[in-house]
């Protein structure tokens, strides 16, 4: 190694130390407001049990003992509904090593995949917000692009026949980001030519992306199936994602979460590797010095607006792709809306955003498995997400609560600035 | 009797900084105390702590001869303690009434509020001060000077007889800061007694009693303006002998490298910024643009670095027409461009030191190769960069809007001054910067002339101008009145033309009124 190369070196060390103990700081926050949420979610359980009020009028002990009791089992149902049950998974297991047969093995893992399987659109959708927030954009109309790909990928999916897998899935794929894309462009577009602000236009469009896979789908509609129900034909299987495990029809974990995956890395690599991602920032950061510096501020907008749409739309394309295998009409994800407060989560990194998708993938195949066994509403996963949020976007709370010091630089939640500022 | 304000070993730590260290303050009744220093020698964190926003961890704070506990700015005010903040807190959509009342509405009918008894109150405060201030006018509607004034108002409103004033000039024309010294002259009068805070020595030893200077946390030393002067003052602020002249050899120009002919813009909205304008930059010489404020000199360096495209006219930088060039092509074509606002153009503040340094080479090798940008190469460059230029900073990884204002122009005039290029065009390239910085700032600017670049200066300050300049444009309403050479020019006569006012015509005036009489 050359002398050269090891100054390289220890500059590129130090650099990285750095940013590794920042990285540590901005975890502490949202690792706290998750914590903190879950004792308030153990309240709300706690409160709304009606056991636990009669349990406390045979006395405070009682009550106190049922209150344990009840969280108890709903934390426990939860965790068991996301992650598995750990006795099971090892009874599983020896089954599979004595006898040979793996089924019960597979079948504990069921929960864990659907964590992962719920995540997979979770984290391209909030892939999409976090770039556009790192670009100065607040992408509102995922929504409305994870539609319009849906229609691109499953039209593909069933229209093309004949052609091998390895040709039809990625075409499929690709028809979703083209999908996306071009529903995320239109509002960039608008954005930069004539200043129309992309939240509105966003909206907007989301608007017109339902109403057109309406008219797409409903009955005797173009991309209907033709049997009286609004959806659409099935894919071809040529074009299916491939299945992890395919013996075991429950389980609906796919190669979409590792394509997932693989987008966040792209994601992270493009925004602070390469040069494209520097105009993107420096755009979001400050668009004035952008053009001083002479970038072409209307060319990112557009830019980062249509890679927003693309991962948006690979939303639509593994979830179709992967899991479902047609396109309803009645499709409201909702992930567009998750996406928002997802990037917020994740600070607008990559890799934050795909822990946060975990966390609410986590928070949606756990609270089934609560409802059927601990009889807790659903709804208290609504309760969670939004008291994450919340402690999320007012990080004083939080720090207030466990005395903890605001990080050095202040607080910096990656959002776009305020309205109309160009 | 006791000083109004006696502030005791007041000490303040931040993380890694020691920001007041033991700090000893008097301030008489009636008098100005000026206090003096470098950005970042601890002004304003002295200030914060008698206004409650910090709490110091040692020293004093006795008011009136008693003790006082000052736990937040609702404390500071009960004591009579008021601040005028460098940065106008005021509301522009509401009145100057609805504005000093603010926080202490007169309430009528036990719901409404009472702006007349508030209106009467402030104009008798007006009136008392001669502050000259219409209590229904709308506060967007009034020039800097008046609100400056609007701000004075609501601490006399508050029966505040300690008035802070922070950095009141910073955003003061000439004739303003004049108005604002018979203000404060008015209110000694009346027995209150301020502290005045700021880094401009000539406004300090006009206007103050008193002078503490700041320097690295510390009281550095305190003097009297009678026994001072600029020279001795800078010294102590800086802590070493400073150049307040700037030494250069005469120019040598040669060739031009930026020639602008009849050139036209516009400015916001449909007024013509800039008319007609004709002149040239040769290399090895510095030619200033001197000017009040907004006669066409923002418009002119804006459409001259490509980031405002001209009505009419051309523009070449060394013989290449960039008449309709993009910022890119112009800084490609060897200009260096430090912006007139650093902080909205020149900086990404949320961004490193590094990735600043490297705004608008960031696509080029070294610095990226094909699309990926070299982390390592642009760590080794940031800080080369930083050690060359004097950027006081604990790391190139230290974001921009960290740093102290004289920092980030440091910043800026290295990325700029750095690349190889024929033309510089600054603008206002030391506006609110200390005097340190303000040296170091035009020495490299002279450099750049003596290493053969063409070198443009635009400044409000007519003695930046004069001490920089080989030749002088002097611009009003959009036109240049004259193109002076510096051996000419005379700061009465460069007075006159930045009033629109030829001195010839004004000398011809003066004789026909003469005869007249």
């Amino acid at each position: 190694m050359s002398a050269k190369d090891a100054t390289h070196k220890t500059a590129k060390n130090k650099m990285q130390a750095h940013r590794s103990h920042k990285r540590w700081r901005t975890l502490l926050t949202p690792l706290m407001a998750i914590v903190t949420a879950l004792i308030l979610g153990a309240i709300v359980i706690a409160v709304t049990d009606i056991s636990v009020y009669e349990a406390f009028q045979q006395g405070v002990g009682a009550g106190l003992l049922r209150v344990v009791e009840v969280v108890a089992t709903a934390y426990g149902a939860f965790f068991s509904g996301a992650f598995g049950n750990p006795a099971r998974m090892v009874r599983g297991l020896s089954i599979w090593i004595t006898t040979g047969d793996g089924r019960a093995w597979v079948q504990s893992l069921y929960p864990i995949t659907e964590t992962l399987r719920y995540a997979t659109p979770l984290i391209f959708a909030g892939l999409a917000v976090a770039l556009g927030f790192r670009g100065g954009l607040f992408n509102i109309g995922a929504e409305g692009q994870y539609f319009i790909a849906g229609l691109t990928t499953v039209f593909v999916g069933y229209a093309l026949t004949g052609v091998p897998w390895f040709i039809h899935a990625p075409l499929a794929l690709l028809a979703g980001i083209l999908g996306g894309a071009l529903w995320g462009v239109i509002p960039g577009y608008l954005k930069a030519k004539t200043g129309a602000h992309e939240v509105i236009n966003t909206i907007m469009l989301n608007y017109i992306a339902f109403r057109f896979a309406e008219f797409m789908l409903d009955v005797g509609g173009p991309m209907a199936r033709g049997d009286g129900r609004p959806v659409s034909p099935f894919v071809q299987p040529s074009a299916r994602l491939a299945q992890f495990f395919p013996s075991n029809p429950d389980i609906r974990f796919n190669i979409g979460f590792i394509l997932a995956l693989l987008a966040a890395v792209f994601v992270y690599w493009l925004l602070f590797k390469t040069t494209v991602g520097y105009e993107i920032r420096t755009v979001g950061q400050n668009p004035r010095a952008a053009k001083y510096a002479g970038m072409s501020v209307a060319r990112t907008i557009v830019l980062t607006m249509a890679l927003s749409g693309g991962l948006a739309g690979l939303a639509a394309s593994t979830d179709i792709l992967g899991v479902i295998g047609f396109m309803p009409n009645a499709f409201s994800s909702g992930y567009g809306f998750d996406a928002i407060a997802l990037a917020l989560l994740g600070n607008s990194h990559p890799f934050g955003v795909v822990l946060a998708s975990l966390l609410f993938g986590a928070l949606q195949a756990g609270a089934r498995n609560m409802q059927a066994i601990a009889r807790v509403p659903l709804d208290l996963t609504d309760i969670l997400q939004g008291l994450i949020i919340i402690f999320i976007a007012a990080p004083a709370i939080i720090r207030a609560l466990y005395r903890l010091r605001p990080a050095e630089g202040g607080e910096e939640v990656v959002m776009t600035r305020g309205w109309g500022q160009m | 009797m006791p000083p109004v304000l006696e502030l005791k070993g007041i000490t303040k730590r931040f993380p890694g900084v020691l920001a007041n260290d033991h700090i000893d303050l008097t301030l008489e009744e009636g008098k100005v105390l000026a206090l003096l220093g470098e950005n970042g020698a601890g002004k304003s964190t002295l200030m914060n702590i008698l206004y409650g926003l910090y709490k110091p961890d040692e020293g004093e704070i006795f008011v009136r001869g008693k003790k006082a506990d000052i736990h937040g700015p609702g404390d500071a005010i009960a004591l009579g303690i008021g601040m005028v903040h460098q940065h106008f807190m005021l509301v522009p959509v509401l009145t100057v009434t609805e504005n000093v009342m603010l926080g202490m509405e007169s309430i009528k009918h036990k719901l409404f509020l009472d702006r007349e008894v508030a209106a009467r109150r402030i104009h008798a405060i007006s009136e008392q001060y001669g502050l000259d201030v219409d209590p229904y006018a709308l506060v967007g509607d009034l020039p800097v000077g008046i609100q400056q004034r609007v701000e004075i108002i609501k601490l006399l409103y508050r029966q505040a007889d300690i008035l802070i004033l922070d950095e009141p000039t910073a955003v003061l024309t000439p004739q303003e800061v004049r108005g604002l010294f018979q203000v404060i002259r008015s209110l000694l009068a009346k027995g209150k007694s301020i502290i005045f805070i700021s880094h401009k020595l000539k406004e300090v030893l006009e206007i103050s009693d008193n002078i503490v200077v700041l320097r690295g946390g510390r009281v550095a030393g305190t003097a009297l303006p009678q026994e001072s002067n600029e020279r001795s003052l800078a010294s102590l602020m800086v802590g070493r002998e400073v150049i307040l002249t700037v030494a250069k050899e005469k120019a040598q120009p040669k060739e031009p490298v930026l020639e602008v002919e009849n050139l036209t813009v516009k400015g916001e909205g449909a007024h013509i910024a800039v008319r007609d304008v004709s002149f040239s930059v040769r290399a090895g010489e510095i030619v200033g643009v001197a000017g009040v404020q907004g006669n066409g000199q923002t418009e002119l360096v804006e459409s001259l670095t490509g980031l405002r495209p001209p009505q009419s006219g051309v523009v070449r930088i060394l013989g290449k027409d960039v008449t309709h060039a993009s910022p890119r092509v112009i800084t490609e074509a060897g200009t260096a461009h430090v912006p007139e606002d650093r902080q909205r153009d020149g900086l990404v503040l949320s961004y490193p030191i590094a990735d600043n340094l490297i705004l608008n080479t960031y696509y080029l090798p070294p610095i990226a190769k094909g699309m990926l940008m070299q982390e390592a190469v642009i760590q080794q460059h940031a800080e080369r960069l930083v050690a060359e230029y004097d950027v006081r900073t604990p790391s190139v990884m230290t974001s921009a809007g960290s740093l102290s204002g004289g920092n980030q122009q440091k910043v800026i005039v290295a990325r700029e001054l750095s690349r190889p290029g024929k033309l510089v065009v600054a603008a206002q390239p030391t506006r609110g910067l200390d005097v340190g910085s303000i040296e170091y700032i035009h020495s490299q600017l002279i450099r750049k002339r003596d290493e053969g670049a063409g070198v443009l200066v635009v400044s409000a300050e007519l003695d930046e101008i004069l001490s920089l300049a080989d030749r002088i444009i002097v611009m009003f309403e959009g036109r240049i009145m004259d193109i002076v050479p510096i051996e000419k020019a005379t700061r009465e006569d460069l007075g006159l033309l930045m009033a629109g006012v030829h001195p010839d015509e004004h000398s011809a005036d003066g004789a026909a009124i003469k005869e007249a009489a």
